[in-house]
Parts: C-alpha cells; sequence; structure tokens
C-alpha cells in the first residue's frame, strides 16, 4: 500500500523536476539516499506533520515513541484565527509493552478519549517508524474508530523511514486526497470560490493576504492548511480554481484536484511584489476564465496599481540605507526566487543563495537574470559560510533557523526566513516588513560592539573602536 | 495536607501535551559536555532533526547531532553498514575526540546487537584504533531524558576513565546529572575552587553550552570535559555524585577506579549546600571561605525575608525526577505546600518526595491537579495549560525555549538557591502586591478566584510596610 503510494508520489507528472527527468529516472524516485553521519532535515512524519497540523480545529495524533512528538511538538508558528486544539500534543508514546504485544488497543483508547473530551470535528493519526515496523494497522484502526465513534479519524501514512520531509509534505497531500478532501459539500458556493494549498499561515502570513483578496471579491473557500478547518479543508473539491503555493511540496495536490473534479491550477508565490501582482492577476484571469464576472480583472488591476505604488513608497525610505549592503539568502528554491526580485527592488545587493531545493529551470531563470557570477550553491558548507561571512562578503544572511548562529558567531546580522520566526513577509505588506526587519538588525548599534576585541587582547596603541576581525 | 498518592500512573491512553523527552535527546546533552564531540543518533534522520531543534531552542546555540539516517532498508536488514559509514563519515569530516552513538527507537525495536556492532567495527577499522566511541542503548520507547543522560554518562565511563595507581592531591571527580544547568556547573566549579580543589566535571556543560565565541567554525561540541580529563578521573581523591540517575555511573565510576564517591541528592536549599560546602572543606583541610559565608548569612536572610510569600503556598511542580525532587524539597523547606508533583518517567527518586500527590504523567494532568494552585513549577510548554487555567507559570527544566538565559539559570549552592528564592518569592510577592492595590483601594473582591492568600495581613508579609 504505502509502497504503491510512494511510487505515485515520485512518478508525479505536475512536479517540474521530473519533467525534466527520463522515464527510468524518474521511476527511480525523488528520494536521494541519505549519507550517514553527513546528514540533516527532517523525515517523512516530520513532513506530514507540517503539512497537516495547522488544520487547526482537528486532533493530531501521533502513534510512536515519546520521541516523535516529545521533542516536537509546539515549535512552529503555524497561527489561528479560532481553535487552539491542534497546538495540543497528543500521541500514544508507546511502551516497551505495546511494542510487543502491538499499539493497536492503545492507539484506538486513545483516539476514543480524544473524540470525547475535545469532541474535534476529526482526528488525524501519524504513523511512525516504530509501529510500522511492528505492524500495528493503523489504517484498519482508524477504519473502526471511524465507524464506531461516527467521526472521520484519519490515518496519515509516512513513517519517517520512508523519506525526507518534503516527501511526508507530498504523503500528507496524499493523505487528503484519500480520506478528506470531497467528503464535505460547502452550503454555499460561488464563482470566486479558490483553494489555496501549501500555505501554512506561519507568522499569520496568510491574514496580509486574505484582505486583498476580498476586497477583490475572491472567496478562500479553502486553504491547505494556513488557519484551516477540517470541513474547509473537505469541501476543496467545489473551488473553481487551486493555487499552489509551495509546488515542491504538494503539486500532487493541485493535480489531482485538476484530474478528478475539473479544477485547474496555478503555481503562484505570496512572496515579493511582482510576484504578488503575478499571483493576484493569474487567479483574477482564471476565475475569469471559469465564469466568474469580468469585472474582477479590473479590481483586481486596482487593487495591483494601489498596492504597487504604496509598497514602492513605503520601500522608499530604505533604498538609500541599504546601498551597498549585500545579502547572503539561504532558503528554498521557489521563496528565494521571489525574494530576490523584492529585495533588489528595495535596493539590496544579493551575493548569492543556495539553490538546494531549486529546480533545473529555477536555476537556469536565476543564471539569467543575474549573470554567471552570482553565486548559486547546492550544499554549502557550515565551515565555508561561516569563512563567508567573516570575511565581510556579505552584510547580512538569511536563513532558516538552523543555520542561524553560522552567522552569530562570525558576528554578522542575521535574519529568520523560515517557519519559527514571528513577523509575516507576505503580500505587500509583508515585503515592508521584511525591509524593516532587515534594516532593524542591520542598524543595530551590537554589531560594532560584539567586534571590539576585549580589554586584554586590545594593542596598547589601538583605537577603542578599531574592528578587530572581518574588517 | 491532602492523602499521599503513591505516583499512580495516569491512565490515559494518549499523553497529552508530554512532559517527557526521550531517551537519546538526553544522551545527546552528555555527550555535548564532552569536548570535541560528536553525538551520533542510530535511527531514522528525523530522531536527531527533532532533538536538534529542541536543544537549539533550549541553549540558543548549534548544536552538533548526526544521523546515521536509516531508511526503510536498512531498518529491515540491519543499520551496522549506515552505523559504520556514518562514524567513518563523522571521522573523516570533523575528527572528533569522541563519538557518541545513542541508538533510538527504530534500531531497538529492531534489536540491533550494539556490543555486537562495536566489537565488528574496531574489528573491521583497526585503523581507527584510537578513536574513542561510546555506544549507548536508549530506545525512545522506555525511559526518558534523565535514563538516557545516565546510559551516556555511565558509556563514557566504562569506555574512557582508566585506573590510576597514583592518586593526584586535590583533584575531584563530579559526575554532573543533567538537572545541572551549564550555570549550575560554572556555579559548582566556583565552590569547589574556592578551596583550593581542582574538580572534573562529567559531563561539563558550562564550558561547552554556556555561550561560546569561538574563533572558528567547529562541526563538534566546542569546550567541556576533555577526554584526556575523564581519562584521569582514577586519580582523583574524591567523585561528588549530583543527582540519583548518576548512580549507575557512579558505580561503574567506583568498580573502575577504586575512588570514593559521596552522594548529594540536591544541591538546592540550605541544608543540603551546607553538607557540600562542610564534604568540601573537610576533603581540604581548609576553612570555608569569606564568600560562601557571606552567601550562606543572604541565603538565610533571603529565607527570613521571604518566607512570608511562600508559607502554605500551593506549588504544583512537573519536572524530570531529579530536578523534582530538588524543588520540590526546596519548595517543602520554605513552607510551601507541594499539591502534586508531576514526574514524566517512574524512578527511586519519586519515594522521597514531599508532595500531597505524586504523579507519572503529561502537562495535561499538571492543568488538572493545579486548578486551585498558586504557581506551577514546570518547563516552557508549561505554558499553555497554565495560561488556559489562569495560574502563573515559574519556567524550569528543559525545553525553555521562551526565555533567554535559560542554560544560565543557577539554582545550586547558596546563591543559587538565594536566586531561586528571590525569583519564585517575587511571583508571588507581585501578586499580593497587585492584590492590595485591587482589594483595598477599590473594595473589589479578588478577580481569580483564589481562595487563600487573599488578606495580606497588616506587615506581616511586608505589602503594606511601605
Amino acid at each position: 500500500m504505502l509502497q504503491e503510494k510512494l511510487q505515485d508520489v515520485f512518478n508525479e507528472p505536475g512536479c517540474s523536476t521530473n519533467q525534466a527527468k527520463s522515464e527510468k529516472e524518474r521511476k527511480k524516485g525523488c528520494s536521494k539516499a541519505l549519507k550517514p553521519g553527513a546528514a540533516a532535515g527532517g523525515c517523512a512524519y516530520d513532513g506530514a506533520m507540517i503539512a497537516l497540523q495547522p488544520i487547526a480545529d482537528a486532533a493530531h495524533l501521533v502513534h510512536g515513541p515519546i520521541a516523535c512528538l516529545g521533542n516536537s511538538w509546539d515549535n512552529r508558528g503555524t497561527k489561528s484565527s479560532g481553535s487552539q486544539l491542534y497546538r495540543t500534543g497528543f500521541t500514544t508514546d508507546m511502551s516497551e509493552l505495546d511494542i510487543i504485544h502491538g499499539g493497536e488497543k492503545k492507539l484506538y483508547k486513545a483516539i476514543k478519549e480524544i473524540v470525547q473530551q475535545y469532541d474535534p470535528p476529526a482526528v488525524f493519526v501519524y504513523q511512525t517508524c516504530v509501529p510500522a515496523m511492528i505492524g500495528d494497522d493503523i489504517e484498519a484502526v482508524c477504519k473502526f474508530a471511524a465507524k464506531k465513534l461516527g467521526k472521520p479519524v484519519i490515518p496519515v501514512m509516512a513513517p519517517g523511514f520512508v523519506g525526507s520531509k518534503n516527501l511526508g509534505n507530498k504523503l500528507a497531500g496524499e493523505t487528503l486526497l484519500d480520506h478528506v478532501i470531497g467528503t464535505v459539500e460547502p452550503e454555499v458556493t460561488t464563482p470566486t470560490d479558490i483553494c489555496i494549498v501549501g500555505e501554512y499561515n506561519l507568522a499569520g502570513e496568510l491574514w496580509l493576504v486574505k484582505p486583498l483578496l476580498d476586497e477583490i471579491g475572491i472567496r478562500i473557500l479553502s486553504c491547505i492548511s494556513g488557519d484551516g478547518r477540517y470541513n474547509e479543508v473537505a469541501q476543496a473539491h467545489r473551488a473553481r480554481l487551486t493555487m499552489v503555493v509551495c509546488s515542491q511540496a504538494l503539486v500532487n495536490v493541485g493535480r489531482k484536484m485538476q484530474e478528478r473534479w475539473g479544477i485547474p491550477y496555478f503555481e503562484g508565490s505570496f512572496y515579493g511584489v511582482s510576484d504578488m501582482s503575478d499571483t493576484l492577476r493569474t487567479m483574477a484571469r482564471m476565475l475569469v476564465e471559469r465564469g466568474a464576472d469580468k469585472a474582477i480583472i479590473d479590481r483586481t488591476e486596482g487593487v495591483i496599481a494601489r498596492e504597487e505604488s504604496r509598497v514602492w513608497r513605503r520601500l522608499e525610505p530604505y533604498k538609500p540605507r541599504f546601498d551597498g549592503k549585500r545579502v547572503l539568502l539561504f532558503t528554498g528554491g521557489v521563496k528565494s526566487w521571489s525574494m530576490v526580485t523584492a529585495l533588489e527592488g528595495a535596493g539590496l545587493t544579493i551575493v548569492g543563495t543556495s539553490t538546494k531545493k531549486s529546480t533545473k529551470e529555477d536555476k537556469e531563470r536565476i543564471k539569467k537574470m543575474k549573470g554567471e557570477e552570482f553565486h548559486q550553491w547546492d550544499d554549502l558548507k557550515p565551515r565555508d559560510i561561516y569563512k563567508m561571512l567573516r570575511d565581510s562578503e556579505a552584510d547580512i544572511m538569511m536563513s532558516g533557523g538552523r543555520s542561524q548562529f553560522i552567522a552569530l558567531k562570525a558576528k554578522v546580522p542575521w535574519l529568520d526566513l523560515n517557519q519559527e520566526r514571528h513577523t509575516p513577509y507576505a503580500g505587500y505588506d509583508g515585503i515592508v516588513n521584511l525591509c524593516e526587519e532587515i534594516d532593524k538588525t542591520l542598524s543595530n548599534p551590537i554589531w560594532r560592539q560584539v567586534r571590539l576585541a576585549a580589554p586584554w587582547d586590545m594593542k596598547p596603541d589601538a583605537k577603542p573602536d578599531a574592528r578587530p576581525v572581518g574588517a | 495536607m491532602g492523602t499521599i498518592q503513591r505516583f499512580p500512573h495516569s491512565a490515559k491512553a494518549a499523553a497529552t501535551n508530554p512532559l517527557k523527552m526521550s531517551q537519546p535527546l538526553g544522551a545527546a546533552l552528555a555527550f555535548l559536555g564532552v569536548d570535541r564531540c560528536m553525538p551520533l543518533f542510530h535511527g531514522s534522520q528525523g530522531c536527531t532533526a527533532f532533538g536538534l531543534v529542541l536543544l537549539v531552542r533550549h541553549f540558543r546555540e548549534a548544536i552538533p547531532l548526526q544521523t546515521t539516517a536509516m531508511d526503510q532498508v536498512s531498518t529491515i536488514l540491519g543499520g551496522y553498514e549506515n552505523l559504520e559509514q556514518a562514524v567513518r563519515t563523522i571521522h573523516e569530516r570533523n575528527a572528533p575526540a569522541l563519538i557518541g552513538v545513542a541508538t533510538t527507537g527504530v534500531t531497538e525495536t529492531k534489536g540491533e546487537d550494539m556490543a555486537g556492532q562495536y566489537s565488528l567495527f574496531r574489528q573491521r577499522n583497526p585503523a581507527l584504533a584510537g578513536l574513542k566511541l561510546v555506544f549507548a542503548n536508549t530506545p525512545d520507547f522506555s525511559g526518558g531524558f534523565e535514563d538516557g543522560f545516565s546510559a551516556a554518562v555511565t558509556g563514557i565511563v566504562e569506555e574512557v576513565v582508566q585506573p590510576s595507581e597514583t592518586t593526584v592531591k586535590g583533584q575531584i571527580n563530579v559526575l554532573a546529572g543533567c538537572h545541572l544547568s551549564p550555570g549550575d556547573v560554572e556555579e559548582l566549579r566556583d565552590i569547589i575552587e574556592s578551596f583550593g580543589l581542582s574538580p572534573i566535571f562529567l559531563p561539563d556543560l558550562s564550558l561547552s553550552m554556556s555561550g561560546r565565541q569561538p574563533d572558528d567554525f567547529t562541526a563538534t561540541s566546542l569546550g567541556g570535559v576533555t577526554v584526556e580529563q575523564i581519562a584521569s578521573m582514577g586519580a582523583s581523591e574524591l567523585t561528588l555524585v549530583v543527582g540519583e540517575h548518576m548512580r549507575v555511573a557512579a558505580a561503574a565510576l567506583e568498580l573502575k577506579t577504586d575512588v570514593r564517591s559521596v552522594f548529594f541528592d540536591r544541591l538546592t536549599g540550605l541544608e543540603a549546600s551546607d553538607r557540600l560546602v562542610r564534604t568540601l572543606s573537610e576533603l581540604s583541610g581548609r576553612p570555608v571561605p569569606a564568600k560562601l559565608r557571606r552567601q550562606r548569612e543572604t541565603l538565610v536572610d533571603g529565607m527570613l525575608d521571604g518566607h512570608f510569600f511562600y508559607s502554605r503556598k500551593r506549588i504544583a511542580v512537573a519536572l524530570e525526577p531529579d530536578l523534582l525532587y530538588a524543588v520540590t524539597s526546596f519548595l517543602a523547606d520554605m513552607g510551601a505546600e507541594v499539591i502534586a508533583a508531576v514526574s514524566p518517567t517512574q524512578t527511586a527518586v519519586l519515594e522521597k518526595l514531599k508532595a500531597a500527590t505524586v504523579m507519572v504523567g503529561d502537562h495535561s494532568d499538571v492543568e488538572t491537579l493545579a486548578r486551585d494552585a498558586d504557581l506551577i513549577v514546570s518547563n516552557s510548554h508549561g505554558r499553555q495549560g497554565a495560561a488556559r487555567i489562569g495560574v502563573p507559570l515559574h519556567r524550569m527544566g528543559l525545553p525553555m525555549f521562551d526565555r533567554l538565559g535559560a542554560g544560565l539559570k543557577v539554582h545550586v549552592g547558596y546563591r543559587g538557591t538565594r536566586e531561586l528564592l528571590f525569583e519564585i518569592g517575587n511571583l508571588f510577592l507581585s501578586r499580593e502586591m497587585d492584590h492590595d492595590e485591587h482589594g483595598h483601594a477599590h473594595g473589589h473582591p479578588h478577580g481569580d478566584g483564589h481562595e487563600h492568600g487573599q488578606h495580606c495581613g497588616s506587615g506581616s508579609c511586608g505589602c503594606s510596610a511601605g
């Protein structure tokens, strides 16, 4: 079962990396063998949890030993405008005895307890490595529990060892396609209903976009899964259009929704001024193509014109402050591309970006725009990043939290672009937020102080403000 | 006083908002207290990623941690190949002084024979004979953080410590349990050194996890007790064992070296600190330094000033067992009532707890038991429940991701006890002062539904003294 699912996900024709591959290559799958002793990053279960946990009113129950949830719960900044149940960590906390006798009974009891105590619209049950190894039939338990308790109980079959975080995202998407999407009919539909896939409402980013859509007259029927509600996700099949935000992770959902219910999809981004405008335009155009009132195109253009002029006006003060400042960008494919254009628009110079998660086309696109001398790294060792920063090849690094200490130990400003941050960067306002954050950290007076030599290291004739490192 | 229930497990099938953290994570922390060490989890890569993020969020430091990256095939066929490749890769890339391998739920469920894999590795890699390699069995599905920490320290003792014919005068060992923060270890070093003694801490988190500014980037731990120092522990005069969960490691150390050990179940509180100071004074033959004498005096003074606010306060504490013991004992010392002590795992130390209810449970149990408490003491994960029931939370233990300086908190010795006393005391004091403003000035009833502690009395608690 799981093997078929994996093959299916590897074969994803909507994936642009796959399109560039030969059939033979495609069969091999996209999960590269990890190198023991030199691997980093999360597992498939991690990815599945990331993709589904923002469904805020559902209970998310992890079937496994304590490590899978105990070490990881309560660590992502995805926001909910209502129910907070998603922040509660549920696990069967499997013990030795559960492993000897099997964990199915305990799992059923756990589901029952959660339903009785919290009455959520649905329970997601996450398979992890250990129950997968001992052969707990999670799908059967979920089926039984659903029948017995009269509630959707959904098995998420993504044990950690099947692959990477990204693969887990895709398996989570498959879970939604198999068990959730299409199971509930909306009370009302409109010709401008859309479904957004792969947007997790980190730091409340969706809320910077939603007012603009409201103004244009586009309704988010369901967002998968930021600030999501179970029933909204279940109604996604009645959307007129799907926007796939993080294409690498969940393009399978967009494509299969098209296949099953004839809903066209497009890949878009909320990051950066031009990408944001393109996204709004595409949405309006495609909705009109599907029969929505033509007036939304004018309204969209109106909003874009107003917002763009507003955002450029608001970015103007940063330009002189950013003049000559160089940024090192370390983040996933599409996001970094959108960010590059936005940051350059604000007067920053991007010295390089990682392309670890980018597709071949992404890389070509960057090369064409930025020229050959622009750095693109597939895999840069921490020590090399440290050296680059130490040698002042960049004034600020922007990346995910894991690499922050490379910058901070090199005493170079750093800004979080990933899931743990507290500031939303999506939409037009988001770009202004981002520039404000960059300015705030670049202009902080600590940078001069922390680079000072200690009194006992100072040469007698040195000026007290001499910069001892990386000057 | 309530009836004393002898730590029943909560009967739930679903742990809700778990307090427990797994064994490998505890092992990783112990390994991080050894200089130039690389902890390695033998499991799938998520095991490592989650542990890493948790430690990064607590310490706000780069955390070296690697994985054998087990996939489906290696999980079924056996993970020796992955383990060997991982160790060799780490050795080639980073040349650490020690590689600490901790198993996980994945490899333990499969039943990987770690002793066998150790010998096989040694056999097949004679060129790496000099590489220090510690294997610890730390299944995710039994025990918890403390057990993993203990297993790793025991493993290090067995692999690295050497017996010695001679004794170095003034050298002492300290087996420092995981309830000691880097700040605590630093404080202990200060105390011990003030008697002219030179301590070797195993592990020594104060040198590796308290905020380093290295000159270059290192992929391994930086600072901590060196492998050479650990090897020389056999030449010490005495071993101080701090924490119940260090007993096994202490036994292993004594067995290997014949160094006598003295056991401390806690170092928080006046009497506990007195005992430490007396032991050190006797061993060194030196009088107690003036600094410690002053610190003791101020602690006694602080206890006198602070006891008004502690007396009969109802407190729920949820922490790792040895820290739970230290904190509940200290609170009892101060006249507070520990209405509930919740431990993530079952251990012998729970027998000694002074609390109305002792339970092996999770944060949702704390939420139930603490409904009419004045305070909850727990890690940052306690914040959701505490907010829901409107009880203030004092953060201790790990993880503490929503406060700065988590690793540098000190709660041992006279000075550390004093700091803890003031921190918690101030929470009570500020609440009473706020009540006073609302209550007396406006004649409103107390709005938070607490029946106790609502009358500040006339000056006895000090809040109307000014």
